[in-house]
Formats: C-alpha cells, sequence, structure tokens
C-alpha cells in the first residue's frame, strides 16, 4: 500500500471501530475497550510508518475523485504539523481509551462511550489530515457534534446535558462562521485545496476581503478554543466524564482552534488586524484563565480554567506573528497537551478514588496515594513552567518572545509584564492544586476511603510525565526533530534560529521565570487564608459570567424572540394559514399578466368546438360546485358529486387522446370512492346549521372572502391554461420520447416507455413514496381510537341486528345477507374476470394503453370487491392477500432489474427489449421493463390493498374510547 | 375546446379552493381532490390539446411527435394520478386519527 492510502487507512480506522462498537452488546466493556485501543495504537503505528516521508519535508498526499464535475474531491495531506498533532490525538487517544477502560463504571453503557470516543478521534483526525478546507469545516463539525455526545454522556445529569448544548451552540455557531469564512478564502485564491491556499499568502493578505475572512476564520478558531469572550463553554464541559476531558480538552478538541490558526498561520498571520484581533484575546484569556483558575474549589474546573490560560498563551503566540513565536505555540501545544492530560487523568483518579473533587474536602492525599501524587506533582510543576519539566521550555520561550519587539505599539511594549503576571498566577494554582490536594491534615468527610488506583489506571500518567521528563532534559533528542519538521510546515524551509535547551545562560526570560517563581508562591501564601475560606469564583470578575450572557442570549433569541414572532406572524388555526397561501399563489399567479400586459388569447388556432364536449363540463362543473356546495352537510352527496366530476375527467383524458390516463383515472376514481366510504363511518354527525338565523356578520365577511378568493382563483388559473393552450408549443424531450419509444425503448405506448423506460428512476421513487403513504396509514391505523359516539355500531346496522335477533329463526348480520345475496354471487364471481383484465392490461401496457399502474389498481379493485361482497372476515378465512408482501417483493423486483443492469456494465435501469415469439400467444414483446412494470404493479396492488384493507379492519376492531384524564 | 376545458379547469381549481378554506376536514379532503383533478388536468393541457392522436405508435419504428399527443406530460399526471389516491388515503386516516384524538372534525383541532 502506498503511503497515501495508509493515510486514507488511518482516517477511517476509528471511524470504523465506532460502528463496530456501536453495535456491541451495552455491558462489553473490555471489548469495546480493547478494540479502541487496538485502533489507537495500529493508527499511531501508521502515522509512524509515514515519518520517513514527512521528515524529507514532502507531505503525503492523497486525493479521491468524489464529484470530479464540480472540482470536489477528498483530499488528504500530511505534512510535519499535521503528523505531530494526529501522532497526539492517536498517542494520547490510546492512552485515554487505556485510562477509561478502568475509569468508567461497568453500569455504564461503556461501548457507547468507546464508539463515541473513536467517532471523535475520527473526526479530529480529519480536521488535522485534511487537505481541503471545506473538509476541513465538515471534520471540524462533527468535531463539535461528537464532542456534544461525550459531554452530555452521562445524559441524565442536568449538568451534562446544559454543558453538552452549550459547547455545541458555542462551537457550532464558531464553525458556521469558519465555513463562511472559508468560503470567501476560497473565492479569493480560487482554489479551496490546501496547497494552493498556503501558496497564495500575498494574493490573500492583498484582498479586500482578508478583514471578512480573518474575523470570520477566528470567531471559529476563538469559539473552539476557548478564547475569550467565548471561554464560558469549557468550565461547563467538565461534567462530561473525565477521560473525555482528558482527550479534548488537553490534546484534541480545544487544540482544533489552535491547529487551524497555526495551519493558515503562514497566510493570514504577520499583518495588523491579525496582530490587533488574536494578540489582545490571546492575552485576556491568558490572564483571565490563569486568575480565574486560582479561585475554583472545583479540582476539574481549576483544570479547565488553566487550560483556557495555556490556549490564550499560544494564542497569543500566535498573533505575535514572527517565525520564532511560531514555533514557540507549536511547541507549547504539544507540552501542554501531554501535561495537561495527565493532569485530568489525575484528577479522575482522585474523583474515582475519593468520591470527590471539591478542593476544600480533599487534603493530605499524599500519605494514601504517594504514587499518584507525585506523579501529579511532577504534571503540575510542568504546568507551572518548573525547570527540567517540558512546561519550563516553551514557557521560556514565550517570555522571550513576549520581550522581543514586534510591533512597537503599546500592547506589545507591555507584553513582558503581563507574560510575567500570568507566569505568577500559573504557578499559584499549580501550588494550590498541589498542596490543597496532596499536603496538609488527613481529609475528614470523604465520601471514599481513598488508597491507589490500579495499577494500568495509573499507566497512562506514568506514561505521559515521563515525556514530560525526557522532553524536559533532553529536548533536542526527543522533540527536537518533531517540532523541526511541524513548524517547516508552518513557516517555511528555512527556519529561524532557535536552541531547545535548559540553559541559555542569564537571559530576560530566566529573570521573568524566577520572578514568576517566587512570585507565585508569594501570592499564593498570600491568599491562602482566603481560599482556604472556602468562596466559590474569583473575586472582582465573579459577577462577570460569560455563561449568563449566553444563557440570557438563548432565551432572548430562542424563546422570546421566537414568541414574539410567533404571536405575530403566526397562526395555530389552519384557515388563515391556507388562506394566505392560497392568495400568495394568486397574487404571484396573476402578476405576470398585471405588470407585463400579458394577454390570454394565443396565436394558435382552436381546435374545432364540439358541443358534445361542452356537455360533458357543464356537469363536469355542475359536480364540482354541487360538491363544494355540499360538502358539509351531505357528505355522501358530495362523494357522489366529487366522482362526477372525476368521471368527467377521466372522459376528458379520452376525448383528448390520453387514453392511458382516463383508464388511471377512471380505476383510481373507483378506489377513491371506496376509500372515503370507508372512512364515512368514523365521522361525527353533522351538527346542524350553528347559525339557525343568520351567521353574524364577521362570519359572513369570511365566508364572502373565502368565495372571492376562490373565484379569483377559478378565473386565474382558467386564463392561464387558456393562455397556454393557445400557443404553440415549443420544442421539448418529447421528440426524444417519441421518436426513441420503439427504436430504444421496444414498445409502442409512448406513455408507459416513458414510465418504465425512460423515466424508470422517478417511477422507481414514485412507487417507493406510494410504498411509504401505505406504510404510514397502516401505522396510524394501528393505534386508531375513533371519537366517542362513533364507536357504536351504526344505524343501520343496529336496527338490522336487532329484527334479526328479534326473529326466532335468524341471527345477527342475516338480513345483510339476504340483501346482499345475488349482488355478492356476481361480485365473486368477477373476482376472476377483474384479475383476468388486470393481466391483460399488464401485458398490453408497453404497446396499448395499459400498464403496471393501471393493472395494479385493477387487481386491487378485484380484491376490493370480495370485501365488500362477502365481508372482511369470509374473505380473508378463504384468501390471504399479503398486501406487505406484494409491496415488498414489488419493491424487489423493480429494484433488482434496474440493478440487473449493472450486470452487464450498463447505469442502473438500462433496460433491453426483444421480441419473443411465442407458440399460439404469437409475438410478444419481452424487455426488461416488462419485469420492471411487474414490480410497478405488485407495489400498486400492495399499497392500494393494505390502504383499503387496514381501513376496512377498524370496523372489525374492538375499539376503546380514549382514555380521559377523569380516569380509565 | 380550449375555452370549454379551461373554464372546466377553472370551475374545478375555484371549487377545490372554496372548500380548502373551510373549516371541517372533510371539505378539505373533498377539496384536495377537486384541486388534483384540476392540476391534473392542467398539466395535461400543457401539452396542448389533440383530439384523437393518443401517444401510440402506428408500429414498429421511428415515431413522428407532430402526429400525436405530446406524452410527456400525460406521464407525469399518470404518476401523479396514482399518487393522489395515495395522498387523499394518508389525508383521510391523518383526519380520522386527528378525530379520535381531539374529539373534533375542524381543522384546528378544536371547535372555534
Amino acid at each position: 500500500m502506498s503511503n497515501g492510502q495508509l493515510l486514507l487507512l488511518a482516517l477511517l480506522l476509528p471511524f470504523a471501530g465506532s460502528a463496530l462498537a456501536a453495535f456491541l452488546p451495552t455491558h462489553a466493556r473490555n471489548a469495546a475497550g480493547f478494540m479502541a485501543g487496538a485502533i489507537a495504537v495500529a493508527g499511531c503505528a501508521l502515522i509512524v510508518l509515514m515519518y520517513g516521508s514527512v521528515a524529507h519535508g514532502e507531505p503525503v498526499r492523497l486525493v479521491l475523485e468524489w464529484l470530479p464535475m464540480l472540482g470536489i474531491n477528498v483530499s488528504l495531506r500530511l505534512d510535519g504539523l499535521a503528523w505531530l498533532f494526529a501522532l497526539l490525538i492517536f498517542g494520547i487517544g490510546a492512552l485515554v481509551v487505556l485510562y477509561a477502560r478502568y475509569y468508567m463504571s461497568a453500569e455504564d453503557p461503556v461501548p457507547r462511550f468507546f464508539s463515541f470516543l473513536l467517532a471523535f478521534m475520527g473526526a479530529m483526525l480529519g480536521v488535522v489530515l485534511s487537505g481541503n478546507l471545506v473538509q476541513i469545516v465538515f471534520f471540524w463539525e462533527l468535531t463539535s457534534l461528537f464532542s456534544f455526545l461525550l459531554i452530555g454522556y452521562w445524559h441524565h445529569t442536568a449538568a451534562a446535558r446544559d454543558g453538552a448544548r452549550m459547547a455545541l451552540t458555542v462551537t457550532g455557531a464558531g464553525g458556521l462562521c469558519l465555513l463562511v469564512g472559508v468560503l470567501l478564502l476560497g473565492r479569493i485564491v480560487g482554489s479551496y485545496e490546501l496547497d494552493e491556499v498556503l501558496n497564495a499568502g500575498g494574493l490573500i493578505r492583498s484582498s479586500p476581503l482578508y478583514v471578512p475572512v480573518v474575523v470570520l476564520v477566528l470567531l471559529g478558531a476563538f469559539t473552539k478554543s476557548a478564547q475569550f469572550p467565548f471561554h464560558f463553554w469549557l468550565p461547563h464541559a467538565m461534567a462530561a466524564p473525565t477521560p473525555v476531558s482528558a482527550y479534548l480538552h488537553s490534546a484534541t478538541m480545544v487544540k482544533a482552534g489552535i491547529f487551524l490558526m497555526t495551519r493558515l498561520w503562514p497566510v493570514l498571520a504577520g499583518t495588523d488586524t491579525w496582530f490587533y484581533l488574536v494578540v489582545p484575546a490571546g492575552l485576556v484569556t491568558l490572564l483571565l484563565g490563569a486568575y480565574a483558575a486560582i479561585f475554583q474549589q472545583d479540582l476539574k474546573g481549576l483544570l479547565a480554567y488553566s487550560t483556557i490560560s495555556h490556549l490564550g498563551l499560544i494564542t497569543l503566540l500566535l498573533g505575535l506573528g514572527s517565525p520564532l513565536s511560531a514555533v514557540a505555540a507549536i511547541f507549547h501545544t504539544v507540552n501542554h497537551a501531554i501535561f495537561k492530560a495527565s493532569l485530568f487523568m489525575a484528577a479522575g483518579i482522585i474523583d474515582h478514588e475519593t468520591g470527590t473533587r471539591d478542593l476544600r474536602k480533599l487534603s493530605g492525599l499524599f500519605r494514601y496515594m504517594p504514587f499518584t501524587a507525585t506523579l501529579a506533582m511532577v504534571a503540575a510543576a510542568a504546568m507551572a513552567g518548573t525547570p527540567l519539566l517540558n512546561g519550563f521550555l516553551s514557557k521560556e520561550m514565550f517570555f522571550a518572545e513576549a520581550v522581543e519587539n514586534h510591533t512597537g505599539s503599546l500592547l506589545d511594549d507591555s507584553l513582558p509584564y503581563w507574560a510575567t503576571l500570568a507566569g505568577i498566577f500559573s504557578v499559584t494554582y499549580s501550588l494550590r492544586f498541589i498542596t490543597g490536594v496532596f499536603f496538609g491534615p488527613p481529609p475528614t468527610d470523604l465520601p471514599r476511603m481513598p488508597h491507589e488506583p490500579p495499577h494500568w489506571m495509573r499507566f497512562p500518567i506514568e506514561f505521559l510525565v515521563l515525556i514530560c521528563l525526557l522532553i524536559g532534559i533532553v529536548p533536542s533528542y526527543t522533540v527536537g526533530p518533531l517540532l523541526a519538521n511541524a513548524a517547516r510546515a508552518v513557516i517555511g524551509p528555512d527556519l529561524p534560529y532557535y536552541s531547545l535547551a535548559i540553559w541559555h545562560g542569564v537571559t530576560w526570560a530566566l529573570v521573568m521565570s524566577i520572578i514568576a517563581m517566587i512570585g507565585g508562591a508569594v501570592l499564593f501564601l498570600a491568599l491562602r487564608p482566603y481560599l482556604d475560606s472556602g468562596v466559590e469564583g474569583p473575586p472582582l470578575v465573579r459577577e462577570l459570567k460569560g455563561q449568563r450572557i449566553f444563557e440570557r442570549m438563548l432565551v432572548v433569541i430562542s424563546w422570546q424572540l421566537a414568541r414574539t414572532l410567533e404571536r405575530a406572524l403566526g397562526s395555530r388555526r389552519l384557515q388563515p394559514q391556507l388562506r394566505i397561501v392560497v392568495v400568495v399563489a394568486l397574487a404571484a399567479a396573476v402578476s405576470p399578466f398585471w405588470l407585463r400586459g400579458m394577454v390570454a388569447e394565443g396565436p394558435l388556432p382552436l381546435t374545432a368546438f364540439d358541443a358534445a364536449f361542452a356537455l360533458l363540463w357543464a356537469v363536469g362543473a355542475g359536480c364540482a360546485i354541487a360538491a363544494a356546495w355540499q360538502a358539509k352537510f351531505h357528505r355522501f352527496a358530495a362523494l357522489v358529486l366529487l366522482g362526477g366530476a372525476g368521471l368527467v375527467s377521466s372522459i376528458t383524458f379520452a376525448w383528448l387522446s390520453a387514453p392511458d390516463l382516463a383508464l388511471t383515472q377512471l380505476l383510481v376514481e373507483i378506489v377513491t370512492t371506496v376509500l372515503l366510504l370507508l372512512g364515512l363511518r368514523w365521522l361525527p354527525k353533522r351538527i346542524e346549521e350553528p347559525y339557525p338565523t343568520s351567521p353574524p356578520p364577521s362570519v359572513l365577511l369570511r365566508r364572502y372572502a373565502d368565495l372571492a378568493i376562490a373565484i379569483g382563483v377559478g378565473i386565474g388559473i382558467a386564463i392561464i391554461s387558456y393562455a397556454m393552450m393557445t400557443r404553440p408549443l415549443g420544442e421539448s424531450v418529447s421528440r426524444y420520447f417519441v421518436e426513441r419509444a420503439y427504436v430504444g425503448g421496444g414498445g409502442t405506448n409512448v406513455v408507459n416507455v416513458i414510465l418504465v423506460d425512460f423515466r424508470g428512476f422517478d417511477t422507481l421513487g414514485e412507487v417507493v413514496v406510494l410504498c411509504l403513504v401505505g406504510l404510514t396509514v397502516y401505522a396510524l391505523l394501528r393505534r386508531f381510537r375513533p371519537a366517542q359516539e362513533s364507536i357504536e355500531a351504526p344505524e343501520q346496522q343496529r336496527l338490522q341486528d336487532e329484527f334479526d335477533e328479534a326473529a326466532p329463526d335468524r341471527s345477527p348480520g342475516d338480513t345483510v345477507a339476504d340483501y346482499l345475496r345475488i349482488p355478492r354471487l356476481v361480485m365473486q364471481w368477477l373476482f376472476p374476470v377483474i384479475a383476468t383484465f388486470a393481466v391483460y392490461l399488464f401485458m398490453r401496457g408497453h404497446d396499448l394503453p395499459g400498464g403496471g399502474f393501471a393493472a395494479g389498481v385493477t387487481l386491487s379493485i378485484a380484491f376490493i370487491v370480495q370485501y365488500m361482497a362477502a365481508g372482511t372476515r369470509w374473505v380473508e378465512d378463504h384468501l390471504r392477500v399479503l398486501p406487505l408482501r406484494w409491496m415488498g417483493f414489488g419493491l424487489l423486483i423493480a429494484s433488482a432489474t434496474g440493478a440487473g443492469s449493472w450486470w452487464f456494465g450498463y447505469p442502473f435501469l438500462t433496460t433491453h427489449a426483444r421480441y419473443l415469439d411465442w407458440p399460439i400467444v404469437g409475438k410478444f414483446p419481452v424487455a426488461s421493463a416488462l419485469m420492471f412494470d411487474l414490480g410497478i404493479f405488485a407495489v400498486v396492488v400492495g399499497a392500494t390493498v393494505l390502504m383499503l384493507v387496514a381501513l376496512a379492519h377498524q370496523s372489525l376492531r374492538r375499539t376503546r374510547p380514549r382514555r380521559t384524564a377523569e380516569g380509565d | 375546446m380550449e375555452i370549454i376545458l379551461a373554464i372546466g379547469i377553472g370551475v374545478f381549481a375555484g371549487s377545490g379552493v372554496w372548500l380548502l378554506l373551510r373549516p371541517r376536514t372533510y371539505q378539505v379532503i373533498i377539496g384536495l381532490s377537486l384541486v388534483s383533478y384540476a392540476v391534473n388536468l392542467f398539466i395535461f393541457s400543457m401539452g396542448r390539446i389533440k383530439v384523437g392522436a393518443p401517444p401510440i405508435l402506428p408500429g414498429p419504428g421511428v415515431g413522428d411527435p407532430a402526429t400525436m399527443a405530446d406524452p410527456t406530460p400525460q406521464a407525469l399526471v399518470l404518476t401523479a394520478i396514482v399518487i393522489g389516491f395515495a395522498m387523499t388515503a394518508l389525508f383521510l386516516v391523518l383526519l380520522l386519527a386527528a378525530r379520535g384524538l381531539t374529539g373534533t372534525d375542524h381543522v384546528n383541532g378544536r371547535e372555534d
């Protein structure tokens, strides 16, 4: 396999694992954990395998055509930066999986957890490995989505739900901004491919769209990386299980924003716009996060705010715009991922073993878990930036960059002081973490007796702390080359001079470090009495809560604003809504006549007038108007009149050269009438006219308005259709259909050939719709509860039954059986006749009027007639129709016929036609379209019968009234 | 002929729309059916009207579009008729279910 394919494999592995884990049994904790771990380790190995080619400075690429006509490809690209991030994702991912195996309780649905975690891993990898901007955004949104699921994993707690929703809302909104930014970027460059975008830095920076692009991309990155003022979601995301925090909030999720800023750093950074947008945001986040971290009482809260602060630091470095600061940013990203993951895991162990994360309760744990305590202390020291640990090196680089002059502005000049202050804060909160948890008197009221965790639960921390030490002590042998590769991918082949050494002599950076160490310790001692008093939240800014503003905004937008709009514009009544729809449609149709002065009369000569046709339509129009008039009080009459209107339209089709339509319309008319007849039984008795004398003026006004609208629509559509019919028809696709019907489709009935051959795919879609409607009707009726007053048997049936019971020699049902004796016989005998007619219609369909639709409806009529003649019970004792099977087989035949053409190397639904000379029958067309038509036929039979029979069955069911509030 | 058909379509559509705006679900069902007749005829008439020229080829070979009615609108309408039946069925069941649920056949789900 080539490197590119390996890359694709690495990206697909987590997603495949996720799908697999989702199907594991709910409590298969070990199996899911083992699989997830194996995938992470395998991914790690794949990434390491590709180190060789990445180290040569040539990115590994893979481009798969996806929609070549739109120029959209699946594009993967692995350079030094992506390699480093991918290693972090898989490496820390593997450790987190191991940790989670012990952390997660056996009662939780752990496979689901691993499924989400793996999917998140895949999404994050997608962000890092994509070689295409739009693709990055796609995976970016996936990470938001899966982080939502992970944070909300314990969805039974309100905190988890709220935290998850907040994270999704903030990062998802940022993702939308990013999408717009990326689209603008693609517009400037003319391509979304990362390679081309990265080569177009000058073009982008000089474009008038540069500022909007930067603002939008930064909105995406800031929300994701929890930069002020969007930082507030991160502390709330701590409601997630600790492995999730350790993964998402150290190495992955929040680093996606950092990754994006680093990725686009070569083309976006280096301008004043960038500096003044990114540096203040980073600086405020750095200071505010560190300040708030000092005063947290929740262990994970402390870590969350320190994460915010470190993300601010990295952002600040990226904002400075100098190559060296970019190197420092990448370096600190790696270091922070390592020590913060281990700290989160340590916090998780403390929580797991003691049952609390409250710093006010925790104390003196060193004597119970010395090993874990030592590890946590080393990691916390790395966080504080103590020498010989990895955090020291990158912090040192940060201090050096802060001293360096970049733009000469006030902000730039004051940076060293701010940086030192942030350093002091970070030492203070690290000290607080260590002393608060591990030292001091033994804890008094812990929910559980603390002890060391199982060894393999601690192992990830050991491993990460070891790396902290290795990087801290021998940086150039460990992280050096990796950092150089990553930096080259960002800055270009010529790296600025930097030295990864512990001792650089006495520099400003060293002085600042020393001040920070001493100052931090002093500040901690000074604050100790205040911290021990147990007040929640940081002083001064306690009231300033992003969360509150966020919630207020949500309430305003999604509740108050929506309510107001709904009140102002909406209605829960159907009639006004329909009125608006109709009036708007009418206005839209009338406007061209109005504005452009169109005339109805066209140049085409009229077809010869026929008095019989006029008479026919006089009847049709009469039927329609009478139906409209009678539908309220005389439903049955309205139904008959509706049938009359349908008949007129059927005859019109026949008259005007559309025999197929006439046939289908006639048949459908029959089933529609039966259907509505079945429904009539469940409708309430019509209340008499509510206004015995005359309706109030408001009602009258409404009726007249509706009448005006109806007349307007009628006249309008009449004019439009007249205008259309009297204008010549342009060239259309019909020529092709008519010319090719026999030559290409093997049939002489053009309409049928269009349905089953030329536009077969449409027809397939339509029969699927038919199936879905059938199933919906079926499903709705299964839970059908009729209204109270229509549960009783209808009046006629009751009278007949009473009569039958009164007479000694009759049993209930005899009367109706007597009535129907002769019709029943006729109707039963009709079954073979109608069925044969259906077969006949089906067979001739390809050449003469008929076809699957008409034949299907005909056969269903044959079945329905049986039901009507003999009653549901009798029919079902003698005949098993199984409409669901008809539908299933029909769909199967139709799709299989379509797919069959793949076998011969043609596109879906290519038909093959030939004539066979059968004995006796004569020449007979055998087109594969005939098979397709058979499928349609079966579906139509199944769906029609299903709907009608399901409705007919309602009368047999022993139905109960709906439960009312008063009782059962 | 054209003017008769046009007026006919107009009457169907007008009656249907009147019923669509009525308060009882049954009226709306009948209205919907009438509107669908009107729309089917309207789409069908887009192919212009011809008497006695069904789109069926006289025999094997290449057909001549000038001699027959336009088959495309017919094919469209044919499926529309069947789907229209499905729609009516779905709507009928919905109205029955809604009536069981709300105790009224008013389109708003309550009498007012």
